[in-house]
Formats: structure tokens, sequence, C-alpha cells
């Protein structure tokens, strides 16, 4: 259906997840909003979690019970990667300065956009379920020798094989404690076979599973593609970057690492004369 | 050089970190001096260009007339103030609903890093170009390699242009060029032959900017990543007459879209929320 009768000669905007019908009196202001059919606000307001309407905007249609259950528990596990995270540290770098609270957040979006523990790792990481879903030896393949574009991107290439932590030691307890949650759920054929062949996978990479790995899995179990998995993995870690760049403004750069001793500069021409 | 380059990642790598980064690069002594790639900042750049600075911190190297080339390439290729171009929109957006002038910039400067158009539109014609002279030298046929490339990614980086068949700016960057003696080595022509040769395609593509810009900068010795760089803030110039004319005009009229404006192509607009079950 088409809204488009009345403005034919007028650009419009197409689109599956959002119609919208005019007040009478004003053509720039919405009476109704309808989300993949559903009436937002004189329906779903009070009926629908945020995790649900979240998923209905993506898929377009409501998860079942196990599907919901999943989806949240990934919210939950990824909504704060703690201040010692990359992005968190980013956001908190935009706290303590006295920085734009929505700095904080694109700096958060940024650095935790990449391919160590990112969302860049999670896009790469949903591509090998793809390629190798529950065949052991292709994943012995693509980690051993992972598929190469010979042009050049603008992402860096990766330098460890996706999904797992470079400068891990033995799998951390809350990534096992996550993908031993999620696998009492039904729909999770992805997430039981990780578990099951997680030492496997370890072992080719030499390095241990983390997070991104685990929700990588997830996504590929939910059925979500790619390039939704990894804009999605980027929403989900934000409150906890925005929660602590709060709470670092209001404690101030004093009481911030700075690194003051941490700098060794090895090229270093020293004091020049004409500044005295 | 120091002794982690020895230990290889893990935690051992990590702990070796802590608190202990080093660096070529540079840095600030509070209250005294600041160092760049082993120089003085005071001493010895105070009197460089902005983009003559720019050319030192990202490649090293030292060089005017690379700089005063990208200076060119950003006036005349990469500030056009229109609201209408994707990157400028978002910056005019930002205008309109009265965010700040750096949210905004940043925002639009970020998306510039596009398909279509932007960032990857130049780093993948300079390395295009690279891969190009690199299998040229050793015999192969440009005829062939256009082929190939065509067959793969069914894109030739740097020729087409969106909304548009020819580039305007080709032209007056090239006479801009010529004018301080670049525009005649062995990329621009590579980059030119590529651009006869597909434009007499059935695709008809024609040679545009970054194909040139990349040429140029191939030509003075940058690499890939180096003009990747030194091409991630050429967009603002044009950025800024945006915000700040959208800023200037009453909040929230630019590009209005009313309600009509939304082609709605999905579900019919009858369903029931029913919490729990898979409807």
């Amino acid at each position: 259906m088409t809204d488009s009768t009345d403005e034919p000669q007028r650009e419009q905007i197409t689109t599956k997840i959002w119609r919208e019908e005019a007040e009478p009196d004003n053509p720039f202001a919405a009476s109704t909003c309808y989300c993949s059919g559903y009436d937002v606000y004189g329906d779903l307001l009070g009926k629908i979690s945020l995790i649900e309407y979240i998923w209905l905007l993506f898929k377009l249609e409501p998860p079942n019970e196990s599907q919901a259950k999943i989806f949240e528990s990934l919210a939950v596990a990824l909504a704060n990667p703690g201040p010692r995270d990359h992005s968190v540290r980013a956001a908190m770098n935009a706290g303590v300065g006295g920085s734009t609270r929505a700095s904080a957040l694109i700096a958060a979006i940024s650095v935790g956009a990449g391919n160590l523990g990112g969302s860049r790792e999670v896009y790469t990481t949903v591509q090998y379920w793809q390629q190798c879903g529950a065949d052991l030896k292709a994943w012995q393949k693509i980690i051993t020798n992972p598929p190469k574009d010979e042009r050049a991107d603008v992402w860096p290439e990766f330098e460890h094989t996706p999904g797992f932590d470079p400068n891990g030691a033995c799998c951390p307890t809350p990534v096992r404690q996550l993908l031993d949650h999620l696998c009492t759920f039904d729909g999770t054929d992805t997430l039981q076979w990780l578990k099951n062949h997680r030492l496997d996978l370890e072992g080719y990479s030499q390095t241990p599973l983390t997070f991104s790995g685990v929700a990588a899995a997830t996504f590929f179990d939910l059925e979500f593609e790619p390039e939704q998995a990894e804009i999605i993995y980027l929403i989900l870690r934000l409150p906890g970057a925005a929660a602590h760049a709060l709470e670092q403004e209001k404690i101030g750069f004093s009481r911030y690492p700075f690194f003051a001793n941490g700098l060794t500069l090895t090229d270093d021409p020293g004091p020049v004369s004409c500044h005295e | 050089m120091n002794e982690r380059q020895n230990i290889p990642p893990g935690p051992g790598l990590l702990n070796q970190c802590e608190d202990n980064w080093h660096t070529e690069m540079g840095a600030i002594f509070f209250g005294e001096r600041a160092v760049l790639r082993g120089k003085d900042i005071f001493e010895a750049y105070s009197n460089h260009r902005w983009l003559e600075f720019m050319v030192s911190a990202v490649t090293g190297r030292e060089s005017k007339k690379t700089a005063r080339l990208i200076e060119a390439m950003w006036v005349i290729c990469s500030s056009y103030p229109d609201p209408r171009l994707w990157n400028n929109r978002i910056a005019a957006l930002g205008g309109t609903t009265r965010t700040t002038g750096a949210l905004a910039i940043n925002a639009g400067s970020a998306v510039s890093e596009a398909t279509i158009y932007g960032l990857k539109t130049s780093k993948g014609a300079i390395d295009l170009l690279h891969r190009f002279k690199k299998e040229l030298d050793f015999g192969a046929s440009l005829e062939e390699l256009i082929h190939n490339e065509l067959k793969q990614y069914r894109v030739v980086w740097g020729y087409g242009r969106p909304l548009a068949s020819g580039d305007e700016r080709v032209a007056p960057l090239m006479k801009f060029a010529k004018s301080i003696d670049c525009g005649t080595g062995p990329f621009v022509k590579l980059a030119f032959e590529i651009g006869d040769y597909l434009s007499d395609t059935r695709y008809k593509y024609q040679i545009n900017i970054s194909a040139v810009v990349a040429a140029l900068m191939a030509d003075e010795g940058l690499s890939t990543n180096e003009f990747y760089y030194l091409s991630s803030l050429s967009f603002v110039g044009g950025m800024f007459p945006c915000y700040i004319d959208a800023i200037n005009h009453p909040e929230g009229t630019l590009f209005p879209l009313s309600t009509g404006r939304i082609n709605y192509i999905g579900a019919p607009t009858d369903k029931n929320w029913l919490p729990g079950d898979n409807q």
C-alpha cells in the first residue's frame, strides 16, 4: 500500500517500518504512528517491552517468547562492558573533560565499532557463521586461513580471529556464564554447537572466545543479518558507556587516569634553546 | 624499539604495556614544549601552514607541494556548500535542530566515509591505481585488469558518479595541478587511460574526481593509507556554510517533510499486539 497518491510529484521516503497519519490541522504532525502495522501509541505502548520493540523495528514481526528472552539476555549482558572497556573509556574521556553528552556516545560508538571487541568484529563473525555454520572443518579452515579482500578498505585488516580475544588467556567466566545461560533457551542450535566446540575453536585460534563471539552466535541464531548484528551490538553497549560518562563527569578529571608517567617518548629532541 | 615486541599477544603483553606506552610519534611536556616525530613543534613547525603540518604528521615527510595540492583539492573538489549533498545535509540538519557546530560537522565528517562518494571511493581509487600499476609493471594488460575488476567487484573505484555523468571538477583541478608542476606523473596518466577505456565501454563510466585526486596523490608518493588519512577531513569546508545557513534560518525549516512524504510499503496497519505470543 502507499500514501503517495496525492503527492506524486514529491520525493518520498520509502519504508516498510513506519507509517503516519497526519493530524487534521497539521500535515507535519502525526496523529497516528504505525510500526510494521502496529499502532505505536494506541496499541503497543503499555503492552510491548523495549527489547520486543527493538526486535519489531528490525524484523518487522514480533519475536516468539524464546527469541525475546534470548535477545533480552544478550541486551543485559552487553549493556555495560565496564569502565575498562575501550568504548566505555572513550565515553568517560568525554565525561571528565566536560564534553557534550552526545560526544560521549559518539566516542563510545566510534571506538566500539572496531575489529577488537567492537561491532565490526560481530559483523565479521556473523559472516563466518553464515559461511561455516556447524561445520568444524570449515571453522578450522577459516580460522587458520582467514579470507582476505585484495582491495583496501577503510576498515583495517583483522589482526586476530574475530570473536576471540587476542590478549586473552582462558575463556573468562562471564563469557561462559552468558553462553551457558543462552543455551538454556530453545532455538539456540548455533550457541549449543559453540558451547560444545568452544575448546576446538579456541584451539584453532589459540585465543579464548569473547563476548563479541557469543554475541555473533546469538545474532546468527536469531537470524539477524550481519549488518543488523553490527548496528544492534553498538546500540546495546551504549547504556553502560552513557552511565559511566556521566559518573566521571561528576567525579572529574583529577580522579581519572591520565597516565602521567605512562608515556615514554623514544624520539625526543629535548628542550630547544630558543625557548629559554 | 622496545622489549614488548618480543612478547606474544596475551595477558603478558598487556601487563608489559600497563602504564607503559612507548612512542616515537610525539608528546606534550606541560609548561615547556611539545614534540612531533622527533621535532620540537614550536621550533620546527611554527611557520608551517596547517596542511604542511598535517602532511608531516601523517607521513613523517615534508612537502610544501603536496600540502598545497591537498589544499587546492579541498577547495576545488570537496567543499561544495550544498545542503542537499548527503553528508552536508547532516551538518545542515544539525543547524536546523540547533545542535552544536562540532557535533554537526563531526557527524557529517564521519558520514563522509561513504561508498557511493567520499572516503571509501577515494581510498578505493588510490588502492586500485596502486594495484593496477603494479600489475602493469609486471606486464598485465589494462583491458584485462579492468575487465577482471568489473567481473569480480562490479565497480571500478573512481569511475562513474551518482546523479551525474561527467565531473566538472576534473578540469579545474588538473589546471591547478599543472600550475604547480603536478599532473603529469604515471598515476595520473594511468587514471585517464582507465577513464578513456571505460567511457568507451557499455558502462560509459567517466573518470570522477576521486580517481584524479588519488592519482595526483599517488604521484606525490603517498601510500593508500596516507592518502586516506589526509582525505578524512576534506569535506568539512562545505559543511560549515550549510550548518551556519541552517542555524540562521528559522529552526526546523530545512527540507521539512509532511506525513505524506512517507511512502509506506509495509504490512497492513490493522494489527494488535498480543504480549508474549508469536503472532
